[in-house]
């Protein structure tokens, strides 16, 4: 695999598990993750049903890390009181025996461009301040009909537009990892080696504020939206699952809409497993989505694959792109070495039009951006101005007050490009290029190939201060290079995270599978997951409260 | 060789000479088309009028040189798609193309939610939404409050 270049040494991570034992594995160098007192992973669900911790008690332990871990900003609003009322009626239900299924009971966080009713929901702008749905999207009224608890709403790039979650009106979101023990070791030792300091990173975006939730232990899913990364990215950049499915597999109902053609919502949880649980019970047909597929689609539980011989990996070559960290090239080529050793086909592949994707995405997002934000108008909804001159002047006025520079920008490049001496060569020709690489992916699919093997992002995650030198667009279009061209395809794939970097913040790498093949990629990433044992997450600051129920909480997964 | 066979010789030779100066003319002018879309517009197509134009349109303005200069980069780079040959490719719209479109049956089943969707608007009088006088276009560029103006 000349292109990957030869494997490098495996990386260590310098994890020194906080109260347990952690043994190494001499064989290959892979560290076994040590849980501390706990050896056996705390199964939310088992616990709940067998009543070793109430649904009241969990929501609450839940709330207590949400008020300790606010300094990350991952949420904006915190929906205490509904929260715990859902807690106290599954906990009859717990009482009765009749729990509604694996997810009653269980706190998830909700990205801020879901619409839920009576809670506040902004899309981090000043567009939607105040704004309170009369309605639920379609996919959290099915996480509350299965019983979960909706602990609050989180934050993001505004109306989900960057790859930072830096830009939105309630400010950025902090990556957890910049406090944990590993990234600090790692860190240039600071005589003011303050939480405040300069020195954090950031969560990725735009679902920044969902991964940050999940990667702090706040919750045991969240719910985020994928267009061009925006799932994937802030997964990787906090060392979480993240699960962007099939375009048409999951309801759009009620997700602000950034590229009609290509949003989904996604899944973002602490493991492969709690993915397909949610999965679940989101994936299947709505009425009131025409955009979501009429098949039947059967839950699935996860198997444990233990025979990876039949499996066939494509590397595309293109996803070698300049700028890629030497670091990610490592993990990426490791990680197909990995699969070769296990007896799998590991091939490389080529995706041609890899290269002129973001180009091609630049275009047509901005094109339905233009035309979805033409909504907010100051009439029905929103923020309104006081300007009353005419209907024109008032839009106009609303606009001016409500959209930042980003959100503006991309509505006039959207405007241009679909101008009538424009559209043939620019919003047509996007959508031919689009087509071309789909086919390529269909190409490859066709020629044997059951999965991709993929990097993510193209480093680890940057500290804010770097971060904040360039503009959104120009991050976007770095940020977003590997990771939409499964959104242009309408392919499901998933992050999972691998290892960590030099500087001991989270690595996680790609795999794109089939269209509704979610059971294959998920059953491929599960099989990963278990081989690279990524380490779990040593939060400092957090661990300065209650520390059973830390130990307790850390290695707590839902499924 | 047989004077028939010359003659048969000279019309192939013929023959093959016209393909290839039609095949050339064909290439010619592909290539003379190529040429006139791949060549980069200049600078001028994003001049003051499709500016205003499109601050017209979208109804939302170009606060500043920033606002002007993002556009243009924007512009320049789409210009690389021109690099793509998409010749006979029809456009994408959706991936589900290959799927027929749902549709519901033609009963009302919700509705009836006037308070709800009331609640959310700021101007409002009985069950109607307040807009202020429709049919006033935008002030034209120099009456209006515009970065652009006198640009």
């Amino acid at each position: 695999m000349e292109s990957l270049g030869v494997a490098a040494k495996w990386r260590r991570p310098g994890v020194r598990c906080g109260a347990g034992t952690g043994r190494e594995d001499g064989r290959s160098g892979v560290r076994r993750r040590g849980v501390g007192r706990h050896a056996a992973r705390f199964s939310a669900p088992a616990a709940l049903k067998e009543g070793q911790i109430t649904p009241t008690e969990l929501c609450q332990r839940c709330l207590a890390l949400v008020r300790s871990t606010q300094f990350l900003n991952a949420y904006i609003t915190v929906a205490e009181e509904t929260a715990l009322k859902q807690a106290e009626e599954s906990e009859k239900r717990y009482q009765r025996g009749q729990p509604l299924g694996e997810l009653d009971g269980i706190p998830i966080a909700v990205k801020d461009n879901f619409n839920t009713a009576g809670i506040e929901t902004t899309c981090a702008s000043n567009m939607l301040k105040g704004y309170i749905s009369p309605y639920n999207a379609t996919v959290v009224q099915k996480l509350l009909d299965q019983g979960a608890v909706l602990l609050g709403k989180t934050n993001l790039d505004e109306f989900a537009m960057g790859s930072g979650s830096t830009d939105g009106v309630f400010g950025p979101v902090r990556n957890p990892w910049s406090y944990s023990r590993q990234y600090k070791e790692k860190s240039i030792p600071r005589s003011d080696s303050e939480p405040e300091n300069s020195n954090w990173v950031i969560a990725g975006g735009s679902s920044g504020g969902s991964a940050a939730a999940v990667s702090a232990f706040t919750c045991f899913a969240a719910l985020g939206s994928d267009t061009g990364g925006s799932t994937r990215n802030p997964a990787a950049h906090c060392g979480v699952v993240g699960l962007k499915p099939t375009y048409g597999l999951i309801s759009r109902h009620g997700l602000i809409p950034l590229v009609n053609s290509m949003d989904v919502p996604g899944i973002l949880t602490r493991c492969v497993d709690d993915a397909a649980v949610v999965l679940g019970s989101l994936a299947g047909h709505d009425p009131k989505d025409s955009t979501t597929v009429q098949d039947i689609f059967q839950p699935f539980a996860l198997p444990t694959l233990t025979d990876v011989s039949k499996l066939s990996i494509g590397i595309p070559k293109e996803y070698h792109v300049p700028g890629l960290s030497s670091e990610i090239l490592a993990v990426w080529s490791k990680a197909a070495d990995l699969f070769k050793n296990a007896g799998a086909k590991v091939v490389e592949v080529s995706l041609p039009h890899t290269h002129y994707s973001i180009v091609c995405y630049h275009v047509l997002c901005t094109a339905e951006v233009a035309s979805n934000m033409a909504r907010f108008d100051g009439l029905e909804y929103g923020h309104r101005s006081d300007m009353s001159k005419s209907t024109e002047s008032m839009y106009a006025a609303t606009r001016r007050e409500g959209f930042s520079d980003v959100v503006r920008g991309r509505i006039l490049s959207g405007n241009y490009f679909l101008l009538k001496q424009n559209y043939e060569d620019y919003f047509v020709k996007a959508q031919k290029v689009r087509r071309l690489i789909a086919n390529d992916f269909v190409k490859v699919f066709g020629s044997g190939i059951d999965i991709l093997l993929t990097p993510i992002t193209l480093s680890d995650a940057i500290p804010y201060v770097e971060f904040i030198k360039e503009d959104n667009r120009t991050r976007s279009t770095q940020d977003d290079i590997l990771t939409q061209a499964a959104n242009m395809a309408g392919l499901p794939a998933v992050n999972v995270p691998t290892a960590l970097s030099e500087r001991g913040l989270p690595i996680g790498l790609q795999f794109i599978g089939r269209s509704f093949q979610e059971k294959q990629l998920l059953t491929v990433a599960k099989w990963f997951e278990k081989q690279v044992q990524f380490p779990m997450i040593q939060l400092e600051e957090v661990k300065k409260h209650d520390d059973g129920v830390l130990q307790h909480q850390k290695s707590a997964s839902f499924s | 060789m047989t004077p028939r066979n010359r003659f048969r010789w000279r019309v192939m030779r013929v023959l093959a000479l016209c393909r290839w100066l039609r095949g050339g003319t064909v290439r010619a002018l592909r290539l003379g088309a190529a040429a006139a879309s791949s060549a980069p517009p200049s600078q001028d197509s994003v001049t003051v009028e499709v500016l205003d134009h499109l601050e017209r349109l979208a109804l939302v303005d170009f606060r500043d040189a920033e606002g002007v200069e993002r556009l243009r980069e924007a512009v320049r780079f789409a210009e690389r798609l021109r690099e793509v040959n998409t010749e006979g490719i029809e456009p994408l719209d959706s991936v589900l193309e290959d799927r027929c479109l749902y549709l519901r049956e033609d009963d009302v089943t919700e509705g009836n939610c006037t308070a709800e969707l009331l609640k959310n608007a700021r101007e409002k009088v009985e069950e109607y939404f307040v807009a202020p006088p429709g049919n006033i276009p935008l002030p034209e560029l120099e009456e209006r409050d515009t970065f652009l103006k006198g640009s």
